[in-house]
């Protein structure tokens, strides 16, 4: 087999056994990237020189017999929101165009005890506030499968950039469906793991109550090796969790038997396109001939997640980017007259369009007078959405559904109204609300031959099931091929 | 449109998230804004009365930890980050008179 086409875990195991070596495999991929990346637009950053010394030195540590993982020596990217010390980190947006990093997130440092080689920095949606890399300030990423369309979003260039061989494996954040969603479009496996599973330190924050770091990869087993890498209990993030659990790995068996899936009715409802609905429900009767259960219910309160999303969203945005202030880093524009017209130039013409349009849209809902109606009314109504999942897990072990309405739409489609491009993360977004984990695996493309993806959910802390459903079903797939 | 936001809220949402918005700019906030407050109304429909707010899925607790120092000295790197840097501090413009 051709190197650039093996998963992240067959590439290790080959280096580890000696058929090639990390730096064999650095050098392909970046041939690989030098020769299609201006097709696609995945990288924001390549570290060319930065990726072969570190794999030279990942090689001698495994030869040296001290790193004996499954991810060891592997050639990965990073979605640029995610902290790289040394290494450019812009989160796509003007305002950050010079950052350097002092520190490396801690779910990056993860990976590289776990042998990881990094190639640069993956295009996305300006600070992650999109569903197609199309508001990054560098250019809009291309989805590999077909360029004329988008990769999604916010983890566009980490998803296209798996797709197209342009690395191993790559990881992302997931505030409404950022990992899950574009790996949808691209055809790639993508995991937003439960809220607290992995650190959030040295993760340019979104919406802090929302957002977690997570894997694209090319195969189930990947996902499950990245993410039993990445998860740590980190005292540095308040929010993390200590987890006992995270051996996920283990979780890849070929085993349904008896497991509880639900399928929500309102998942399948008005809007959904037809061959995404048909992909989807003959996945789930895969499931059932391997013997799960399976059955429909109502989940409820679905159409209101995303506008309690978006306020809550746009409410943490709104502060965390007052950051951005032209002081300490980043971009400070050229004329001002005094301190505040100094900030407000700064983030005028730094941030763009979208993240404005949410900055200000959060700084509203937090205002004296609108605080009580708009942004208390969407924590009540997380907290009914969190309950109609606890009832819904009380019953089932899996939530299946799409993971989109729709297959990736053309470039320049979406943007030009905001509610219709926020309407397709209808099926992701209350994962993110309830803190729950979720999974998008590839199940069948549409007539343009565009990649469907199905999502599994589970409660907290119960990723393993999602593994496991998806190693299934993934193993009952290569068999029809 | 139910939503309508004056020129005056502009105005202020513009001071509270530190933006400068041309007049066109003005314009389209205002257009976007009404529709997205029109459609987050919809949260309205539900009786939320007897519901607490939930800024955290998990009952977790304050951490706390001791407050000392574990990371190195950075100056150098922090400051070479900086717009504008002088004698190892941030360049500011005048903030009084």
């Amino acid at each position: 087999m051709n190197t650039i086409d093996m998963t992240a875990t067959g590439l290790s195991a080959a280096i580890r056994a000696g058929k090639t070596t990390a730096v064999e495999a650095t050098e392909a991929v970046l041939a690989k990237i030098a020769e299609e990346d201006k097709k696609y637009n995945c990288y924001v950053t390549i570290d060319r020189e930065g990726a072969l010394s570190q794999a030279k030195a990942v090689q001698k540590r495994i030869e040296a017999g001290e790193m004996t993982g499954p991810l060891a020596g592997v050639p990965m990217a990073v979605k640029d929101n995610i902290c790289t010390e040394g290494l450019l980190t812009t989160c796509s947006s003007k305002i950050l165009h010079n950052f350097v990093p002092t520190y490396t997130a801690e779910a990056l440092k993860n990976l590289q005890k776990a042998g990881a080689v990094i190639l640069g920095k993956t295009n996305m949606d300006e600070f992650a506030m999109g569903s197609t890399t199309e508001t990054s300030a560098y250019g809009p990423t291309k989805n590999p499968r077909n360029t004329e369309h988008v990769p999604g979003g916010s983890s566009g260039g980490s998803a296209a950039a798996v797709a197209a061989g342009e690395c191993f494996y790559a990881i992302g954040s997931d505030t409404g469906g950022s990992i899950r969603q574009p790996a949808s479009y691209c055809g790639v496996v993508g995991m937003k793991p439960t809220y607290g599973t992995v650190s959030r330190y040295g993760l340019i924050a979104y919406g802090s109550s929302l957002d977690q770091i997570g894997p694209l990869t090319k195969d189930v087993a990947d996902c499950a090796a990245v993410l039993e890498a990445l998860a740590s209990h980190d005292t540095k993030d308040s929010t993390s969790v200590a987890r006992e659990d995270t051996d996920f790995t283990s979780a890849l068996t070929e085993d349904v038997a008896g497991l509880r899936i639900g399928i929500p009715n309102d998942y399948l409802g008005e809007g959904l396109n037809d061959e995404v609905r048909a992909a989807v429900l003959a996945a789930a009767e895969v499931l059932e001939k391997k013997g799960a259960l399976v059955e429909r219910f109502d989940l409820s309160l679905v159409e209101y997640a995303i506008p309690a999303y978006y306020t809550i969203a746009a409410a943490e945005a709104s502060s965390n980017l007052e950051r951005f202030d032209g002081i300490k880093y980043g971009y400070r524009t050229q004329d001002y007259a005094g301190l505040h017209n100094m900030y407000k130039k700064s983030r005028s013409e730094g941030f763009g369009e979208e993240v404005k349009r949410r900055i200000m849209l959060g700084s509203f809902v937090l205002s004296s007078g609108y605080y009580d109606a708009y942004y208390l009314k969407a924590l009540k109504v997380k907290a009914l959405i969190k309950k109609a999942f606890d009832a819904a897990f009380a019953k089932y072990d899996v939530i299946l559904g799409p993971v989109a309405p729709t297959t990736a739409p053309r470039l320049g489609e979406s943007l030009t109204d905001p509610i219709q491009m926020y309407l397709g993360d209808i099926y992701t977004i209350a994962v993110n609300l309830a803190g729950l984990p979720g999974i998008s695996v590839p199940c069948g493309e549409d007539s343009q031959g565009l990649p469907i993806g199905l999502q599994l959910i589970g409660d907290c802390f119960q990723e393993k099931k999602l593994l496991r459903a998806a190693y299934t079903y993934e193993q009952e797939g290569h068999r029809h091929e | 449109m139910a939503n309508i936001i004056s020129d005056e809220t502009i105005e202020y949402v513009g001071i509270l998230a530190k933006l400068e918005l041309s007049d066109e700019e003005k314009e389209q906030a205002k257009t976007d804004m009404g529709r997205m407050l029109d459609y987050i109304d919809k949260l309205g429909e539900l009786d939320t009365s007897q519901v607490e707010p939930m800024s955290h899925v998990f009952p977790v607790q304050n951490v706390f930890r001791k407050d000392v120092v574990t990371n190195g000295d950075e100056r150098e790197q922090l400051l070479s980050n900086a717009p504008q840097e002088k004698d190892g501090m941030f360049v500011v413009p005048k903030t009084f008179d």
